[in-house]
């Protein structure tokens, strides 16, 4: 099932219902075929992939009448309708992720082109403010939860954060109700709202994603953060009190030279020169942490060439001799990062098709479990059963992972529709590799990356004006009135 | 992330506790295998659901106050296990038992509330009863066991504690052991189960180092060589101060009587 599944879910449960009402005609076979038939279901097993002789895929056809050529996602509209989880699972037993996590809104049209989530979940679909304050408030009293977490690809985003926030607030006062908001984007509005969010000087850090450490780096990526933008922004935290910042960062991004990934450490020498400056304090910490950059379908860098493992390293090895290379700045910088080689066999997944299923089963079979923790991974064991199970085929490792592809090579997900346009996806790769940014539709005219006229959808933002009731504390020293235990 | 929500919480004490009440619940059933902070953790999340009116300690990081007495060790089931719950509003402790046992999951089931008139709770505990099922052996040979552990003057078990191997005299800490007889209910839900099962009730002083159920069944093993085939089973069937005549005192029984 591709895409949204609140309606589709219900969608599948009637065909499957129907089957069974029949008596079951034709078999598991039957009630697939009925399921493929509606256009949102994918079963990989009704299609045949033919292959050109030098192992590209010639083209992806459907191997039986009744299914279609393309799948394509499903896109719930009102997100209001969905107000679910109702009743969240809560565990006895301590759980990574104590709290009641309520979606303020789906979607992202920030355009980051590594973001695989950001492309193929649009268009942006806000849940209103009083859809977000009932669920919350459904939300605690069926769970007790001390915290409630808001939501979203970027939380800040939201067209009434601000209400919301400190409409929650409001309501929740005096009842140790925790709020988090996950992600943070570089500007001075975040520091006010975590400013609102912890003046019970409870303060962890505040962290920020700038993924590329030169502003040409983040042209291509198309994360528009500028310098300035970032040290107002640390500079302002540090002047309210906040005494650390994280840094997030990719290595290995498209047309990534050395000097690209310096940057990151004069980057943050200059948030230590900063936050030195606007605390007074010499002890302020940034801490870089830095992921392998890993290409993934359905966006602009489907085409592109993975950086090999061993340019990652030598660049982080770089990295951190330019961040310890001033001992009085670099002592205030951590550094966080994971060698290369995970990162390919991430690629290797992340863009295989399905002749990936012989080497990941032969990984299995030779003993390959939890490769996610480093322990257990074995890179060794990765390469030696992809180079048996795909020389026999004529392809290999790299020519899955560090291969550009070229715009008319049939990709193993083109029959997979997010509603985004091949042709559009192309033209954003092309500015990125121009060092073109490209905005953001939510307050600038459609670029038309053809999701919305594709799937009859449209842009659903507010703010709606409309305030968050009650605004009253609903509870006292409980986040729920139980007016049965009055005395 | 994760910063209290409410904006004013510095310069808005929260209010003082106006009530204490005093609940006695049970840990029935596969509860038994959940900890202590879980179960502190689950009675705490039912507190708010069923909108009880909680008090909150101050400061950086506002705890209810809940005060937990004594509590039962993972693995052992319980009939009496007490909490003490302070409020910031009077609430009726009748629909305030009704309300949390609504909230709580099957198991942690509250049966018994009173409202605290002053006193510590702790001081009113000095031992709790113990029942204990040993599946697979005969209540006789149970008897003998017990009569030959109440004989010695001492009995000293090994366990492991954080800090290494420890010795620990059980048989002082032992006010009372007694062999149900074998016409009894015999077994525990399999009814009709040909199996033997001898059941142990012991009265046990609260002593430090605390003696558990499982340091009597070792005591058992040292004396008389007595090892269920099975896991035994431990249930906390009362918790209180020793009446002198080997009985318990409820230790809500003053704040009932107030």
């Amino acid at each position: 099932m591709l895409g949204d599944g609140e309606e589709a879910v219900l969608e599948i449960t009637e065909i499957v219902r129907t089957w069974k009402a029949e008596g079951r005609p034709g078999g598991r076979d039957e009630v697939l075929t009925r399921l493929a038939e509606t256009g949102g279901v994918y079963i990989p097993r009704f299609y045949d992939v033919e292959y050109l002789p030098d192992g590209r895929i010639q083209r992806v056809v459907p191997n039986r009448d009744r299914v279609p050529y393309r799948v394509f996602k499903r896109t719930t509209m009102d997100l209001d309708a969905w107000p679910y989880p109702k009743q969240p699972l809560v565990p006895l037993a301590e759980s990574v992720h104590e709290r009641m996590s309520v979606e303020i809104f789906r979607g992202c049209t920030r355009g980051c082109r590594f973001c695989q989530a950001g492309m193929i979940t649009r268009p942006v679909r806000e849940r209103s403010i009083e859809g977000i304050g009932a669920m919350v408030q459904k939300g605690l009293e069926a769970t007790g939860f001390e915290e409630v977490g808001l939501l979203s690809l970027s939380s800040a985003d939201h067209s009434e954060i601000a209400e919301i926030t400190k409409g929650l607030a409001d309501r929740y006062e005096g009842t140790n109700t925790g709020l988090s908001l996950p992600s943070t984007r570089v500007d001075a509005f975040n520091i006010d709202l975590a400013n609102e969010l912890s003046r019970n000087g409870r303060r962890s850090g505040l962290t920020f994603a700038p993924e590329g450490g030169s502003e040409r780096m983040r042209r291509v990526i198309n994360k528009m953060v500028s310098e300035e933008d970032l040290i107002r922004t640390v500079s302002a935290a540090f002047s309210n009190g906040w005494r650390q910042v994280k840094l997030y960062f990719m290595c290995g991004l498209p047309t990534e030279e050395d000097e690209d990934v310096l940057q990151i450490a004069e980057m943050a020498k200059n948030v230590i020169r900063a936050g030195r400056q606007a605390s007074g304090r010499n002890d302020v910490r940034c801490t870089i942490s830095i992921g392998g950059f890993v290409p993934k379908p359905h966006t602009p860098f489907q085409w592109a060439a993975q950086c090999d493992p061993d340019t990652v390293d030598d660049r982080l090895r770089k990295l951190r001799e330019a961040v310890n290379s001033d001992r009085s700045l670099g002592r205030n910088i951590g550094m966080r990062y994971h060698d290369g080689k995970p990162s390919l066999i991430e690629g290797l997944l992340s863009r295989g098709d399905r002749r990936i299923g012989k080497v990941i089963e032969a990984v299995w079979r030779d003993g390959g479990r939890f490769d996610g923790w480093s322990e257990h991974f074995s890179y060794d064991r990765w390469t030696a059963k992809a180079a048996e199970a795909l020389e026999p085929l004529g392809v290999d490792l790299a020519w899955f992972t560090t291969r550009e592809r070229e715009e008319l090579e049939v990709l193993p997900w083109d029959h997979l529709d997010s509603g985004l346009d091949k042709e559009w996806l192309w033209a954003d790769w092309q500015d990125a590799l121009d060092e073109r940014e490209q905005d953001d539709c939510r307050w600038t005219p459609c670029f038309d990356c053809g999701v919305c006229p594709a799937m009859g959808t449209d842009i659903e933002v507010g703010p709606t004006g409309r305030k968050l009731l009650p605004i009253s504390p609903v509870g006292v020293g409980s986040p729920v009135k139980n007016p049965a235990l009055s005395q | 992330m994760g910063a209290p929500l409410s904006r004013h919480q510095p310069n808005n004490p929260s209010a003082a506790a106006v009530q204490k009440l005093r609940l006695r619940y049970t840990k029935r059933g596969r509860l038994r295998f959940t900890s202590h902070r879980d179960i502190a953790r689950t009675f705490e999340r039912a507190l708010r659901r069923a909108g009880v009116p909680m008090a909150y300690s101050q400061g950086f990081s506002p705890h209810p106050k809940v005060s937990w007495v004594g509590a039962a060790p993972t693995g052992v089931a319980s009939e009496a296990e007490y909490v003490e719950v302070s409020v910031v509003e009077r609430v009726d402790p009748v629909a305030l038992k009704a309300a949390l046992d609504e909230a709580l999951p099957p198991g942690i089931d509250v049966v018994d509330i009173v409202q605290a008139h002053g006193g510590n709770l702790t001081e009113r505990i000095d031992a709790s009863e113990w029942r204990i099922e040993l599946d697979g052996i005969e209540p006789d040979e149970l008897a003998k066991a017990v009569s030959a552990f109440l004989a010695a003057e001492s009995v000293e078990v090994e366990r492991l504690t954080k800090d290494g191997k420890r010795t620990i005299d059980v048989r002082p800490a032992v006010v009372s052991a007694l062999v149900e007889p074998r016409s009894s209910d015999a077994g525990h839900d399999g009814a009709g189960m040909s199996q033997p099962c001898g059941i142990l009730m012991t009265v046990v002083r609260q002593v430090t180092p605390t003696v558990r159920p499982d340091d009597v069944l070792n005591a058992l093993r040292v004396v008389a060589d007595l090892v269920p085939p099975v896991p035994a089973r431990a249930t906390r069937m009362a918790q209180g101060r020793l009446d002198g005549e080997g009985g318990l005192v409820d230790p809500l029984q003053q704040d009932r009587e107030f």
